[in-house]
C-alpha cells in the first residue's frame, strides 16, 4: 500500500472526483495559486493546473458569500467543495450553512438537495491562538440537516471526503492542523467508508476511549503505555460524528464496562455529553463507573507554549482521567495539564 | 401579465382574512401595491431562468408561474402545499419553475441566486438567476460579498432590489448611506438602473436588457425599483411610522388600475374582457381557498422526513 500524508490522501480525493464528475468543482480562498500551486495546507495542490480556474476557483476573502453561493450552485446542479481556510472562519458563514444549507431540502418538502462539502481545520498547534485554533464540530453537530466528518488517518480522509462528495447532503468535513503532514498508508483502490461506521484502533477489555484526530493519537500512546501495566484499552475512532456509530461505542461498553471520551473541543456542551447521554440512555447498566471526558479547558485557546498546552488535553490528562476511571472513582471536571 | 398582478394582489388580500379565521398562522407578508415588479420582471425571464424571493414572496412565485392552490395549502399546513406543510408563507419554492424558493432571512436570497447563475455559467445552460430582495436587505452583509463576486466573476445574475420605502419600519432614506441604493451598482463595476415599480413594463423592459447582459456574458445588473407596500409589514402592523398623507400619492399610483387603464386606452383589452377576467380571477382564488381546505394535514410522522436527502 503506498504512503502518503493526509494532505495528500484529500488531494487525491479531490483528485478522483473531480475527474469522475464534471459538477465537482473547488472554491474557497487561495486554493489555486498559493504557495506550490494551492491551498494553505496544500491540499487543493496542483487542482487548477489539472483541471483549470473555473473548476478550482479562488475567491476573495468573504466566507460567507463563499458558502452562500455554494449553496446556490448546489441547488441547481453543481457539486461544489468549499475550503473554509480555518474552522474560525466558519463563524463568518453560519447564515448560508445553518439557515439555507441545512434547512432548505426540509423546509421545502424535500424538493430541493444540497449536495456541498465544507471543508476546513480545526485544533490547536504552533501558537495560532484564539482565532485559529478552535474545535467548532460540536456547534455543527447540533443543527439538523448538516452531517460532519473527522477523519484522523490519511486513509480515511481520502475515503470520508470521497463519500462527502457523493454524499447529496451538506457536509461539514473537519481536518486537523496537525494531521495535514503526518503519513499513513493508503490503499490504491479507491475505496468508499460510508458515514456513520466508527473504526475500533485498538482492542482492549478494561476500558473504552472515543476519540479523533489529534487526540487520537495521544489516547493510542497512552494505551499503549497502560498495555505495559496490563491495562487493556479498548480505542474507538468515530470517523463522523453526524451520523455517529452509537451502537459500535455500546457494543464495546457492554464489553469493558468503563468509558472515557476524549476532545480536543472545549469540554462545556461538547460532543462527549452526547455521547455520554447516549451511552446512559442505551447502556446504564453495564457502566461500573460514571463516564469520564477530558476535554479541552472552557477558555479559548491562548498563543504562549505553556499556556497552549496547558488548555488542550494532553497525554498526562488523558492518563490521569483513565487512572481515576479505572479505579472507579467519580470523576471532576478535567484537571488539564 | 395584468391577470397576475391581479391574482397577486387577490391572493395577498386574502391574508387578514384567513389569519382572523385562524386558518394561516406564523408570518405571512402582503405584497399589495408591489405586483408591477413581481410581474414586470418575471415577464422578461425565460421558463427555465431562477428566481429567489423573500419573506414577502407570495407575488414572485405566481409571477414565476406557481399554482395558487399548492400555495394557499401551503400557507394553511396541508399535505398540498408546495411544501407539504413544512414550510409555510415564507419558505414556498416550486423547483419545477426555477423557483428557488421564498426565504425568512432578509437577505438569504443573494447567495442562492448567484450560486444558480455561477452553475448556470459552469454548466453553459444559458439560464439567468435573478434574486428578489427588498431595500432592507441592500444593507446585509451578504449583498457585498455576493456583488463582488457577480461583479469580478460576472455571473448572469439580475439583483432586482424592491425599494418599497421600508424595512419594517425602517425608512431607506434614514437607513442606507449615500442616498439612492442604486449608486452601490457603481462601486461594483456593473451597470446601477433606476425603475417606476409601479409600472409593469418599465419594469420588464429594465429586466430584460439586464437579461441580455446577462446572457452576452456582460456580467451582472443592479435594477432599484421604486415601489411603495401599501398594506403594512404584516397583518398587524399599527403603521405608527408613516402617516395617511404620505401615502396618499403612492396610493393614486396603484399599478393595477394603472396598467388596465392603459390596456383599455391602447386598443389591447376591451372592459368586458377585462371584467371577465377578473371574475376569473376571483373563482381561481375561491377554489385554490376550497383545494387547500379539502387539503389533509401533514402526518405527524412526516416532520421526521425530508431532513436529508
Amino acid at each position: 500500500m503506498p504512503e502518503m500524508t493526509y494532505s495528500e490522501a484529500l488531494n487525491l480525493a479531490l483528485r478522483e472526483e473531480m475527474r469522475r464528475d464534471p459538477a465537482v468543482f473547488v472554491m474557497g480562498e487561495d486554493v489555486a495559486v498559493w504557495g506550490d500551486r494551492g491551498g494553505v495546507f496544500g491540499v487543493t495542490r496542483g487542482l487548477a493546473e489539472e483541471f483549470g480556474p473555473e473548476r478550482v476557483r479562488d475567491t476573495p476573502i468573504n466566507e460567507e458569500s463563499i458558502v452562500g453561493v455554494a449553496v446556490g450552485a448546489a441547488l441547481t446542479g453543481m457539486r461544489p467543495v468549499v475550503e473554509i481556510m480555518y474552522s474560525d472562519f466558519l463563524t463568518l458563514t453560519m447564515e448560508p450553512l445553518v439557515n439555507q444549507a441545512a434547512k432548505l431540502r426540509y423546509m421545502f418538502g424535500g424538493q430541493a438537495r444540497v449536495p456541498l462539502v465544507v471543508r476546513t481545520n480545526l485544533g490547536a498547534s504552533g501558537g495560532k491562538a484564539a482565532q485559529h485554533s478552535q474545535s467548532l464540530e460540536t456547534w455543527m453537530m447540533h443543527v439538523p440537516g448538516l452531517k460532519v466528518a473527522m477523519p484522523s488517518t490519511p486513509a480515511d480522509a481520502r475515503a470520508l471526503l470521497r463519500t462527502a462528495i457523493r454524499d447529496d447532503n451538506p457536509v461539514v468535513f473537519f481536518e486537523h492542523k496537525l494531521l495535514y503532514f503526518q503519513r499513513g498508508e493508503v490503499p490504491e483502490q479507491e475505496e468508499s467508508l460510508e458515514f456513520g461506521r466508527a473504526a475500533v484502533r485498538r482492542e482492549g477489555r478494561h476500558a473504552t476511549v472515543v476519540a479523533a484526530q489529534a487526540m487520537l493519537s495521544k489516547v493510542l500512546e497512552v494505551a499503549r503505555r497502560l498495555a505495559s501495566e496490563g491495562i487493556d484499552l479498548e480505542v474507538i475512532d468515530p470517523r463522523t460524528l453526524v451520523p455517529f456509530d452509537i451502537e459500535t461505542v455500546v457494543e464495546s461498553v457492554r464489553k469493558t464496562n468503563r468509558l472515557l471520551i476524549c476532545h480536543e473541543a472545549t469540554e462545556r456542551g461538547g460532543w462527549a455529553a452526547e455521547i455520554a447521554m447516549q451511552v446512559g440512555e442505551l447502556a446504564f447498566d453495564h457502566l461500573d463507573a460514571p463516564v469520564a471526558r477530558v476535554c479541552g479547558a472552557n477558555v479559548p485557546v491562548p498563543y504562549s507554549t505553556p499556556l497552549e498546552a496547558a488548555v488542550v488535553p494532553g497525554e498526562a490528562a488523558i492518563e490521569q482521567g483513565l487512572r481515576a476511571l479505572l479505579a472507579g472513582a467519580r470523576w471532576g471536571p478535567a484537571e488539564i495539564g | 401579465m395584468l391577470r397576475r398582478m391581479v391574482l397577486i394582489r387577490a391572493f395577498d388580500s386574502l391574508l387578514p382574512d384567513l389569519y382572523t379565521r385562524e386558518l394561516i398562522r406564523g408570518s405571512s407578508h402582503a405584497a399589495i401595491g408591489q405586483e408591477a415588479v413581481a410581474v414586470g420582471a418575471c415577464a422578461a425571464l425565460a421558463p427555465d431562468d431562477y428566481i429567489t424571493s423573500t419573506h414577502r414572496g407570495h407575488g414572485h412565485t405566481i409571477a414565476k408561474g406557481g399554482d395558487v392552490n399548492r400555495m394557499m395549502a401551503e400557507l394553511m399546513g396541508r399535505e398540498d402545499g408546495y411544501c407539504r406543510g413544512k414550510g409555510g408563507s415564507m419558505h414556498i419554492a416550486d423547483f419545477s419553475i426555477g423557483m428557488l424558493g421564498a426565504n425568512g432571512i432578509v437577505g438569504g436570497g443573494f447567495g442562492i441566486a448567484a450560486g444558480a447563475a455561477l452553475s448556470a455559467q459552469m454548466r453553459g445552460s444559458g439560464q439567468v438567476a435573478l434574486c428578489f430582495f427588498g431595500d432592507g436587505a441592500i444593507n446585509q452583509s451578504s449583498f457585498h460579498g455576493v456583488a463582488n463576486l457577480a461583479g469580478i466573476w460576472k455571473l448572469p445574475l439580475i439583483l432586482l432590489c424592491e425599494d418599497n420605502r421600508f424595512a419594517m419600519s425602517g425608512r431607506a432614506e434614514l437607513m442606507i448611506a449615500g442616498g439612492d441604493p442604486v449608486k452601490r451598482a457603481q462601486a461594483y463595476g456593473f451597470p446601477g438602473v433606476s425603475v417606476d415599480g409601479m409600472d409593469v413594463l418599465a419594469v420588464k423592459a429594465a429586466v430584460a436588457e439586464a437579461h441580455e447582459r446577462a446572457l452576452a456574458g456582460d456580467g451582472p445588473t443592479l435594477v432599484v425599483a421604486a415601489c411603495y407596500r401599501f398594506q403594512g409589514h404584516f397583518s398587524g402592523d399599527t403603521q405608527t411610522y408613516r402617516t395617511k398623507e404620505e401615502m396618499a400619492p403612492w396610493l393614486e399610483r396603484d399599478p393595477i388600475p394603472a396598467f388596465r387603464s392603459s390596456l383599455l386606452a391602447e386598443g389591447w383589452l376591451r372592459e368586458a374582457e377585462a371584467d371577465a377576467m377578473e371574475e376569473e380571477v376571483a373563482t381561481a382564488i375561491a377554489a385554490a381557498l376550497e383545494f387547500a381546505q379539502a387539503s389533509p394535514w401533514p402526518e405527524a410522522q412526516e416532520a421526521w422526513e425530508d431532513v436529508d436527502a
